[in-house]
């Protein structure tokens, strides 16, 4: 792996960037046997990996990715980043993932374009005031940044906003600062990288099938490109995670649903924050190309699509257009969809299966970029001492029959 | 948007309906916690033919069953709650 630095980028540039070499190993097919296997090569499962081999030195580990890494919801999302959620166990779970954010392009020498822009999240009725007001006040007390808003001091943070439109008037809003943006596909990249560097093979192109127990749990899987061996396999799947625990035996607490997007064309910088309305459903940011980045909300029913319903997107831009009537004349670029995994509670799934030697990380909803490290993290530690982390602890699987809900249907932001 | 034949009223935009999760989930009358958990919050979220419920809540408001391909959206049949799905 070349590091990357000014003088690795000079003498590229002398080269005529002729000498660069593949970031990542690309092994066509799977070792037979491995300590671990990570199924699902988002940014979860990568980050997941990369942290197993740096903080836990497990010596032979593989990611088995169906279709190309980082093709999934890591590439199909928002990119917000954020931790304001309402409870202590979520804004501590969030908020570990934002403090690796924060250091994350120096930690894998891959430049993931973090940007805490700050993310400000709109307050439209006299109920968007107090639930707002509730979050704040909750994320203090958890020690996590969270500041409320004069609707003056909202529109100052972020010029383009209309706070006296007669539809849609703000009232005040609740502003994060270190939230903001990431590129989402140099976090795939980055952690590939640097995970292929410590000796993780990625394989992509590889799709599991099957999964293969004896009395003591789990010995391994099946896939398009053969058998492999493992007694300890992460499923970080995201939507077709009941698929694949269904090969095990598990039924989960889950629906996949599709979840959309859209980008405009792109135009010279005019939007310096993250704007979210829960209230009127749209938020927004523009990327550093120039396009504005606009999430949609998910159907109604539980699909596999990748497509989700027009209406949908008709919906999302009509409160855009409400909120920003600046964006009327934008023209919009593209939309797509993502197939997301959502819990009952609207919080995640991490941790230990009633299969010993499986675990999951899984149901992140609609939101599950902004964990991205967090969540790798948390994780590798579970598979790696095959106990849950303080912090994934009370996302473990049997809340949901102990009765132990983290309620997060607001702070999730997208209706569903 | 899906077009959905409800049993009473017919042809029908989807925005007329509301969906309203899997179906020929059978509520048991004792049960452990394990049990209740599965009968809540477990479900088949299968990728391929589904049985679902929906209601017609912008129209004759009553509950109905669909059989729906969830890769294609495709729906093959919308039946009566209580009736046994057509093949």
């Amino acid at each position: 792996m070349t590091r990357f630095s000014w003088a690795a980028l000079a003498r590229g540039a002398l080269r005529g960037h002729r000498a660069w070499t593949p970031q990542w190993r690309s092994p066509d097919r799977p070792q037979p046997d491995y300590d671990a296997v990570i199924v699902g090569g988002g940014g979860h499962g990568l980050a997941t990996a990369y942290y197993l081999a740096k903080e836990y030195r497990l010596g032979r580990i593989a990611v088995l990715e169906k279709g190309w890494i980082g093709g999934g919801n890591t590439g199909r999302n928002t990119t917000i980043i954020r931790s304001n959620y309402l409870f202590p166990e979520s804004a501590a779970l969030y908020d570990h993932a934002v403090q690796l954010w924060e250091g994350l392009s120096a930690e894998l020498n891959y430049n993931v374009m973090f940007s805490p822009r700050g993310v400000l999240m709109l307050a439209h009725s006299h109920h968007d005031v107090q639930s707002g007001l509730r979050h704040v006040h909750a994320n203090r007390l958890a020690g996590v940044d969270n500041e409320w808003l004069t609707p003056a001091e909202a529109k100052a943070f972020c010029p383009p906003l209309d706070i006296a439109t007669p539809r849609w008037p703000v009232f005040g809003a609740a502003l994060q600062r270190r939230g903001g943006v990431a590129r989402h596909d140099a976090v795939a990249w980055g952690y590939a990288r640097a995970a292929s560097a410590l000796g993780v093979d990625i394989i992509e192109g590889c799709e599991v099938t099957g999964i293969t127990r004896d009395a003591a749990g789990v010995t391994g899987l099946e896939t398009s490109k053969g058998p492999v061996r493992a007694r300890r396999i992460g499923v970080v799947a995201a939507g077709s995670t009941s698929l694949v625990m269904a090969m095990a035996g598990l039924r989960m607490p889950l629906e996949s649903f599709p979840l959309q997007a859209l980008v405009s064309e792109p135009v010279k910088p005019v939007f310096p924050c993250v704007v979210m309305s829960n209230t009127v459903h749209a938020y927004i940011s523009q990327s550093d190309k120039g396009e504005l980045v606009i999430g949609a909300g998910t159907d109604q029913y539980p699909s596999y699509s990748q497509a989700g319903g027009v209406q949908i997107l008709g919906h999302t831009l009509e409160a855009i257009c409400e909120l920003f009537p600046i964006f009327r004349r934008m023209r919009m670029l593209r939309a797509w969809g993502g197939i997301v995994d959502v819990t009952p509670d609207r919080s995640p799934i991490i941790g230990l299966t009633p299969v010993p030697g499986l675990f999951v990380n899984c149901g992140w909803g609609t939101g599950g970029f902004k964990a991205t490290p967090g969540s790798g993290h948390v994780f590798a530690a579970t598979i790696a001492r095959g106990e849950p982390h303080p912090i994934a602890a009370p996302f473990s699987l049997d809340r949901f029959t102990t009765g132990q809900l983290i309620d997060e249907a607001a702070a999730a932001a997208v209706a569903h | 948007m899906l077009l959905i034949r409800c049993p009473w009223c017919g042809e029908r935009p989807e925005i007329e309906f509301r969906h309203a999760g899997e179906a020929h989930l059978a509520r048991p009358a004792a049960a452990t916690d394990a049990e209740w958990a599965a009968y809540l919050y477990e479900r088949a979220n299968p990728r391929g033919w589904a049985r679902e419920r929906w209601r017609h809540a912008h129209g004759c408001g009553r509950f109905f069953n669909a059989r729906r391909h969830t890769l294609t959206d495709c729906i093959a049949a919308t039946y009566a709650p209580g009736e046994e799905p057509p093949p």
